[in-house]
């Protein structure tokens, strides 16, 4: 990739836009589904049919609140709902009910890390403001050949929360490590399922390059259709790298909207901005303002589970782990319920540590689950580090024992007896494996005399071969220097 | 007096003594309008069958004992800017002609729960624009009282109905005056309540802030009964006020004692100059004396903001009115323009022509000059502004009414006009409501009597309260119409010039003069 980080900087804003996942609607008492048959969840109120008035869900007031302050917003004590004007056939009323002027919640801030965690060199981003609106609908658009679109509903009236950094961002990791870090919370504070693929958390970002050192804001382009974590930092680095050149060549920056091409790697221009939208933004009279007590404030605060940063730091003062392990295993709310449902029940926190970090982050990742989605649960893992001590198995075996406890689900005593994976610790038996191995390698036996301390490990792993692993290490490691 | 004359009351008693059957009084009805609406053009839709049904439903139950509220099986028409589920509601625009609602009005739900029979759905300025009912996209309304004259808006279609004996009572919404103008100019009583008072959901939105529902009836005693029937919180309405404002909605009945003596009523000089009718002047004025005859201490006062609450209005109105009516483009309801070849219109074209072709163009004018109030550059300038005023002109009556239980002024600058009289010059249109819009404006009540006549015409007088002051508004109202015969006088139908006037009731001669 070309230095366009030597000599240009890059500024890099995103809006993010999370759907709530509240039982109804925002406005109506329509259910809050996704998936469902086109034009299914829908009513009067959600359809914008002539007469019909929104009511205010209270809980997307509460969502809203739960995320300002996770977010370390300031709360306006008075904040109203406006009308977003525009048309569009996915818009019933040719008006979105969105906040201008007086959002519920601004000027917080997240502190981000490139690589995780939340250590030193983490960077605190500004967020400007974090406001409720409505979704719209979903245009379907015919075959080719038809002359003809088809409008689906149910998403009319979804509650969303728009959540819009300030242009803290300087390269496109740390855009995905804050959107990363962005999704956590609101998954630790349980307002969204934050799905970009079903579009649940959908990210649009504001990105310019200018010379390091200087100041000025150059035009930034708009860069949309980013279905994902990886699109996103692939979509800003081309986009980066592309206005790099633009500058470089003294060329002149376009104030544009550009999508994202997935399979092409590119951003393309979908349009040039010559003035901005006028939204013709007013006070929607069809709903009083909001005015939010301290009350409120208060008991959503006090309501508010651990958050990520705190939680770090409690797993460093009671687990005794070391910073990065901590920040890994917070990383989402769902792994870090994981990691403390296995130490309430195993001694060994470093040991569970181990293997929640390295094996079962490893298969999750290989397999592209959740946390959630996972058939292994704490007790499997505790059962089988059970097993271990017990010297039922091996740690080798429990490689094994593991993976497929991942993929059926199953338990791992079961396991361990429907495929005689049972340790094998009798003397007898693995000093007649010793003997043949120490027989069969003379040589090898030799240089273990003579001090290579090689040459046993070489030994254990033949005696383990011959055993396809069950042999128990530590009377193997026994056996062979007894016998040399 | 034929049963299509009588009040509300008088037939619900009719009915509770079991002298009539509902259906026979709906059959009255129908047998009135099929006499009248020729010359009246009062309703867009008549649904005569389904208040029949309606009307045996209550008779069946009455037989049976049950107990049933005082106004049911007596007929009522509902502008037809309020939705009915499966009647098609139409705000007299080509735009929503064949469009059904799935869904009533919470003011028509609470109505058919006690019995009402609805008649019809009734005519009105398209979208509820206007103040004469000419602005109909299908046919004009004509006054009950001078067939050539207009009957006022944009309730026009209640307004006229009623006087005519079409309808015992109407609900009308009111803007910026309605209800009250209209009443006024059909010599019908009127009222728009405070803001809050009563539902909006399901009414088709103008002027979200502005709009109310009201009763439009032929005497003070069916007012209240109406607004006890229609008043009171909906939850499915943000704007609507927690027990309507008071704790609990009163019934409103109990107010009309007949007794207004030592209530203090303010008569703003404003409300008296420039482009009053002086024929009108001169009806309000004796009104003042008959007020002060019963006990009322009248005086004179000042309502400093009046001339800007004209201007105010046709910023803050249209504004919300442009977005308001953004849905009506043709993608999910109402009228679609079709490209004459057959083919599709790509999205541009089919908003362009449907909203060109299917509003009419006093709501494209009202519309255009919404959106430019509202457009970056001028909101400060036109919205703001207007916002702004608003607040003065609030601040006005608050002060006033420190100092007094109400406040009285003409409804209506004029008497009726001509069919046609004004309608090129949308400016002295809108001067009609002069006395109306405040009230809108500061979300107070304001209910419209008949007060007299000018060349046999009806003059109505305006009174207004602070908010939520509809029981001494509907007291004061009920002992000026003791007071006074013109409620029980009956529009005559008549056809061209009017000459003579009903009972030789002229500017109130009859009654004394201030
Ligand atoms: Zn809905």
């Amino acid at each position: 990739m070309a230095g366009y980080n030597d000599r240009y900087e890059v500024v890099i804003g995103l809006e993010v836009h999370v759907e709530l996942h509240t039982r109804t609607k925002a406005f109506c008492s329509c259910p809050n589904e996704f998936g469902s048959e086109p034009n299914t969840n829908v009513c009067p109120v959600c359809m914008g049919l002539p007469g019909v008035l929104p009511v205010i869900n209270r809980t997307v007031l509460e969502y809203a609140l739960r995320a300002g302050l996770a977010l370390n917003c300031e709360i306006a004590s008075f904040s109203k709902f406006d009308r977003k004007n525009y048309y569009y056939p996915d818009l019933p009323k040719n008006y979105q009910i969105s906040q201008y002027d007086l959002p519920l919640c601004r000027n917080g801030y997240l502190d981000v890390a490139v690589d995780g965690g939340e250590r030193p060199g983490a960077r605190r981003i500004g967020i400007t403001r974090v406001h409720m609106e409505e979704d719209a609908g979903k245009l379907m658009h015919g075959e080719a050949g038809t002359d003809y679109s088809l409008v689906d509903v149910n998403r009319c009236g979804v509650p969303l929360l728009e959540i819009v950094s300030e242009p803290d961002l300087r390269t496109p990791e740390e855009a995905r490590a804050y959107l990363e870090k962005l999704k956590a919370i609101l998954e630790y504070i349980d307002i969204s399922d934050c799905k970009m693929e079903e579009g649940s958390l959908r990210c649009d970002a504001n990105i310019s390059v200018r010379p390091v050192g200087s100041t000025v804001l150059n035009p930034k382009s708009e860069v949309k259709n980013m279905n994902s974590f990886r699109a996103v930092q692939h979509a800003l680095a081309g986009e980066a790298e592309r206005l790099s050149a633009i500058l470089a060549e003294g060329g002149q920056f376009l104030l544009e909207t550009r999508g994202w091409d997935e399979a092409s790697g590119l951003t393309v221009q979908m349009r040039i901005k010559e003035e901005a939208s006028d939204y013709r933004y007013f006070p929607d009279p069809d709903l009083v303002p909001l005015v939010i007590g301290p009350e409120l404030i208060d008991r959503v605060r006090s309501e508010l589970p651990e958050l990520p940063a705190a939680k770090q730091q409690r797993f460093m003062a009671n687990y005794g782990l070391p910073a990065y392990d901590a920040g890994v295993l917070t990383g989402s709310r769902a792994l870090a319920d994981f990691y403390e449902a296995c130490v309430a029940a195993y001694h060994d926190q470093k040991v569970v540590s181990n293997w929640v970090m390295g094996e079962f982050l490893k298969l999750l990742k290989a397999h592209n689950l959740e946390v959630a989605a996972s058939r292994l649960t704490p007790s499997h893992l505790v059962a089988m580090l059970k097993l271990i001590d017990q010297g039922t198995i091996s740690g080798k075996i429990a490689k094994t024992i593991f993976e497929e406890m991942f993929l059926s689900g199953g338990r791992p005593e079961e396991i361990v007896k429907a495929r005689g994976l049972v340790q094998i610790s009798d003397e007898g038996e693995l000093g007649a494996v010793v003997r043949q191995v120490l027989e069969d390698h003379p040589g090898v036996a030799e240089d273990y005399r003579n001090g290579k301390e090689k040459a046993l490990t070489f030994l254990v792993g033949q005696v383990m071969k011959a055993t396809r692993g069950q042999a128990n290490p530590q009377l193997v490691n026994r056996l062979i220097k007894e016998r040399v | 007096m034929e049963i299509y004359d009588l009040t509300a009351h008088e037939l619900a008693d009719l009915l509770q003594r079991g002298e009539m059957t509902s259906e026979e009084v709906t059959g009255a009805i129908f047998q009135r309008i099929h006499d009248v609406e020729p010359d009246i053009q009062a309703y867009v839709t008549i649904t005569e069958e389904q208040a029949y049904e309606a009307a045996r439903q209550v008779d069946g139950e009455r037989r049976q004992g049950k107990d049933l509220p005082y106004l049911a099986g007596v007929p009522a028409g509902l502008k037809d800017v309020l939705c009915t589920r499966g009647i098609r509601t139409t705000c007299s625009s080509r735009m929503l002609e064949h469009f059904i609602p799935p869904y009533s009005a919470t003011v028509v739900e609470k109505l058919a729960a006690a019995g009402a029979v609805f008649t019809g759905k009734l005519n009105m300025d398209e979208f509820a624009m206007g103040s004469s009912t000419e602005n109909s996209a299908f046919f004009p309304t004509h006054n009950p009282w001078d067939l050539s004259r207009v009957p006022g808006g944009s309730s026009g279609g209640p307004a006229a109905a009623v006087a005519a004996g079409e309808a015992p009572y109407a609900l009308g919404t009111d803007t910026g005056g309605s209800i009250r103008q209209p009443a006024s100019l059909c010599g019908i009583v009127g009222l728009k309540p405070t803001y809050g008072l009563v539902s909006r959901y399901g009414m088709v939105a103008f002027a979200s802030s502005l709009d109310q529902i009201g009763p439009m009836t032929k005497d003070v005693r069916d007012c209240a009964l109406v607004l006890n029937l229609i008043a009171g919180y909906d939850p499915l309405d943000s704007t609507s006020a927690p027990g309507a404002g008071l704790g609990a909605v009163p019934d409103y009945t109990a107010f009309l004692t007949g007794e207004i003596r030592g209530l203090r009523i303010g008569v703003p000089r404003e409300f008296f100059g420039d482009g009053l009718d002086s024929a009108v002047a001169e009806a309000v004025k004796a009104s003042l004396g008959k007020l002060a005859g019963l006990g009322a201490v009248v005086d004179e006062c000042s309502f400093p903001h009046a001339e800007y609450s004209v201007p105010c209005y046709y910023l803050i109105a249209p504004a919300e009115a442009s977005s308001n009516l953004a849905r009506y483009d043709g993608v999910h309801y109402g009228y679609r323009a079709v490209a004459e070849n057959g083919g599709a219109y790509d999205l541009m074209e089919m908003y362009t022509n449907t909203r060109s072709q299917g509003f009419g163009a006093e709501v494209k004018r009202r519309i255009m000059l919404g959106t430019y109030a509202l457009s970056s550059g001028y909101y400060d300038a036109y919205y703001l502004q207007a916002l702004k005023l608003r607040t003065l002109i609030r601040d006005d009556f608050n002060r006033l009414f420190d100092q007094f239980d109400a406040i009285v002024s003409p409804t209506s600058p004029t008497p009726p006009f001509r069919l046609g009289e004004k309608s090129d010059d949308p400016l002295s249109m809108y001067l009609s409501d002069v006395y109306t819009i405040p009230v809108n404006l500061a979300g107070i009540p304001a209910i419209s009597i008949p007060c007299g006549y000018t060349d046999g015409l009806p003059v109505g007088l305006q009174l207004m309260g602070p908010v939520f002051s509809e029981g001494t508004l509907l007291r004061i109202a009920h002992a000026f119409e003791q007071d006074t015969p013109y409620h029980q006088d009956r529009a005559p139908l008549k056809r061209g010039h009017a000459a003579v006037s009903p009972a030789g009731r002229e500017g109130g001669d009859s009654h004394g003069r201030l």
